[in-house]
Parts: C-alpha cells; sequence; structure tokens
C-alpha cells in the first residue's frame, strides 16, 4: 500500500479528494476520516500555518509508515495545508481504508494527534492587525501519550 | 561560505526574521555568541530543537560545523 501524502500551499477540496479516495480503494470495507478546518471566531482575522522544508513532509511520511506497521490498512490520505487561511478553509484531511472499521478510526486518530503535536508546523493567528505564535497545548501532548 | 540560520514559529519573531547568516564557525557556542544575548538564550531552551542541513540534532555538544550549513532551530510545534 502506497500513502498519498501531501503538503499544500493552496486550498484544496476535501469532497473532491474523499471521492477520489473511496473510488481507489474499493475492496476497503470502511473509510474513516477526518477533517480540520480554520474554526470560525470573530476575533481571528487569518490563521497561517509554517512549515520547515526539509523535515515537514518527510516527517509525514514517516507518520504514514508507522501508522502502516500499527494496523492493517488499505489506503491512507493526509493532506495539510500552508501559508495563509481563513474561516472555514479547510486545514488537514485525513482517510483512512481498511478492511475493519477499529483500524481505521485508530489510525486516523493516531495520525490526527501526532500531526497537531509532533509534525513540523507552527500556526500564527491573525487579530486585531496583529499576528501571534500559538503555543502547543497540554491536552495534545496528554493527546499523544496514549499511543506509547 | 556562511552559516545559515533558519528561525521558524516564535522565534522568526524573536530574531525579526526569518532567515540570517553568520560567518563561518565551529561549534554551535560561536554562532549564538555571534548573535545578541538575548535571542541566543532563547535558542539554547531546552525546548528549542535544532537542525542541522535538514537533520535533527540529538547532542547539540558533539556538533562540528561545517561551511555552507543551514541550522534550523524549531521552537515546540502547534500543527493541524
Amino acid at each position: 500500500m502506497i500513502a498519498d501524502v501531501r503538503l499544500l500551499d493552496a486550498p484544496f477540496e476535501p469532497a473532491g479528494e474523499l471521492a477520489g479516495f473511496s473510488a481507489i480503494h474499493a475492496e476497503a470495507g470502511g473509510i474513516v476520516s477526518f477533517l480540520g478546518q480554520v474554526r470560525a471566531d470573530e476575533d481571528v482575522e487569518a490563521l497561517e500555518l509554517q512549515h520547515y522544508e526539509p523535515l515537514t513532509l518527510p516527517g509525514m511520511r514517516q507518520l504514514a509508515g508507522d501508522a502502516q506497521t500499527r494496523w492493517m490498512l488499505e489506503g491512507l490520505m493526509m493532506i495539510h495545508r500552508t501559508g495563509v487561511m481563513h474561516a472555514g478553509d479547510p486545514i488537514v484531511l485525513v482517510a483512512v481504508a481498511a478492511r475493519h472499521r477499529r483500524d481505521a478510526f485508530a489510525a486516523a486518530e493516531f495520525a490526527m494527534d501526532n500531526l497537531k503535536s509532533r509534525s513540523w508546523f507552527w500556526k500564527r493567528e491573525k487579530t486585531g492587525g496583529q499576528w501571534r505564535w500559538v503555543e502547543p497545548r497540554e491536552v495534545d501532548f496528554v493527546d499523544l501519550k496514549r499511543w506509547g | 561560505m556562511p552559516i545559515k540560520i533558519v528561525f521558524l514559529g516564535r522565534l522568526e519573531t524573536a530574531a525579526g526574521a526569518s532567515e540570517r547568516e553568520v560567518a563561518c564557525a565551529a561549534t554551535l557556542d560561536d554562532v549564538l555568541n555571534a548573535l545578541e544575548a538575548e535571542l541566543a538564550a532563547t535558542l539554547r531552551a531546552d525546548a528549542v530543537k535544532l537542525a542541522v542541513n535538514g537533520v535533527l540534532v540529538s547532542d547539540r555538544g558533539k556538533l562540528v560545523l561545517n561551511d555552507g550549513d543551514e541550522l534550523a532551530f524549531l521552537p515546540p510545534v502547534s500543527g493541524g
């Protein structure tokens, strides 16, 4: 199985990506997906995700490989945005196809927990015309610890 | 060739630029000592990770730098 791992600096269309993913994984009994989007917040004018080219995409590929060794998967897709986004814009899409649903649920959650607190992204928000870096949250590390 | 320093996340704000160049130096201390003291202290913090030419450094003390190296200082991540 080859994972589809992408880092995009322009908007993407989650529904079309999911339709394409399910079409090429017709043999899978189930597909679990997670879409993260920019939360509508009247104070936040924009959100920016920064990455570091030599580490970010290679790290995502390694994460996809880890998920494949932990669970029996038929397919795995991870798409992550970089750059400036606005309310409602898709940030991250993870989709996992598997013969058994528990593997798909677990692998999708594992991928998201790692993307949020271990992958090489830095987030900042623009409020009142000023950019402010977002510090990691303690709960993200607690989420990550579940996976050992 | 000078050494290129890349500042990610909040370190970009602390440094006032996303990148800087310093004259070739043999050790990490030489590089840090060439920066403002406050910035150097921020970069020395345990929470800040370091990559040289795209490879994470596990032991800063053993690091030997070469001409043209790219040093990236990586603060705690916040993705998704």
